[in-house]
């Protein structure tokens, strides 16, 4: 599938990806992050049962200790 | 346009400061010195000597809850500038009740958790409410790295979002000033593009 992260296109070997499996293949290790998919904020909790599709539109935003 | 207009403008919003150390004393400042009307700004901390290294207070406030301290300092520079002073420590379900009625957040805290609680909080009960996040300032130098980027409509991130807080690198004045006075113009920028209502509670 095609998909957008970062407004960026990304191919994955995939049809379709938890939101978790995708952090997984991409290697994002930070643990504090802000993910969206078509605008929807996805919450932590639903990391292992949101998927994404061809075609979404993924945010990941880091967010970084210090202020 | 002119000075006197665009604080006359401003002075008609109402911005949320959550959090009141490096980020957000210096952004409540940058915006008090702007014109914008109210300022709600929440912080359950309190002043200690190690904060002066970048956060807008002096030493005789040492002791003093931030949020108290911050309210006097920005009676000295704009007495104008109405500032709601709060000491809770915010949770998921105080924050929609404490900001209450604001036009756009701005998330200056400094534990990289209760930057995802806030803004988790801030886009599912508060939808439409931008919120301006800080994320990555520490050390020094690498001035080009500290960036703006709007994210959506209601999402806007300012900071080098890579350099995290440790004993190596400490948060120091220019660079956390960097980021909060980016979010600060970038809360500027979003009220100078929204019309005037009149009809505002």
């Amino acid at each position: 599938m095609k998909i957008f992260l970062n407004n960026r296109a990304e191919e994955f070997n995939a049809e379709t990806l938890s939101v978790s499996e995708m952090l997984e293949l991409k290697k994002f290790s930070f643990r504090m992050r802000i993910i969206k998919i078509n605008g929807a904020l996805i919450p932590k909790d639903r990391y292992d049962s949101t998927f994404i599709r061809e075609g979404d539109n993924v945010l990941m935003l880091y967010l970084m200790s210090g202020g | 346009m002119r000075f006197s207009e665009i604080k006359d403008h401003l002075s008609q919003f109402r911005v949320g400061i959550a959090g009141a150390g490096g980020l957000g004393s210096n952004c409540a400042v940058a915006l008090a010195r702007s014109g914008v009307g109210t300022l709600v700004v929440s912080d359950f901390d309190v002043v200690e000597p190690a904060n002066l290294n970048r956060q807008y207070y002096f030493t005789s406030q040492v002791g003093m809850y931030k949020s108290v301290a911050l309210k006097e300092n920005i009676a000295r520079i704009n007495p104008d500038i109405t500032v709601i002073a709060l000491t809770q420590k915010l949770n998921g379900r105080n924050i929609p009740e404490i900001f209450v009625g604001c036009d756009i957040m701005v998330e200056a805290f400094d534990s990289a958790d209760m930057k995802e609680m806030l803004v988790e909080t801030i886009l599912t009960k508060m939808p439409g409410t931008p919120v301006v996040i800080g994320s990555g300032l520490a050390g020094w130098g690498d001035s080009d790295a500290i960036r703006y980027r709007k994210v959506d409509d209601t999402v806007y991130i300012c900071g080098d979002q890579s350099t995290t807080v440790d004993d190596d690198m400490p948060p120091m004045a220019p660079r956390v000033g960097m980021v909060a006075n980016m979010q600060a113009n970038t809360v500027i920028e979003i009220l100078m593009k929204r019309t005037r209502d009149y009809f505002r509670l």
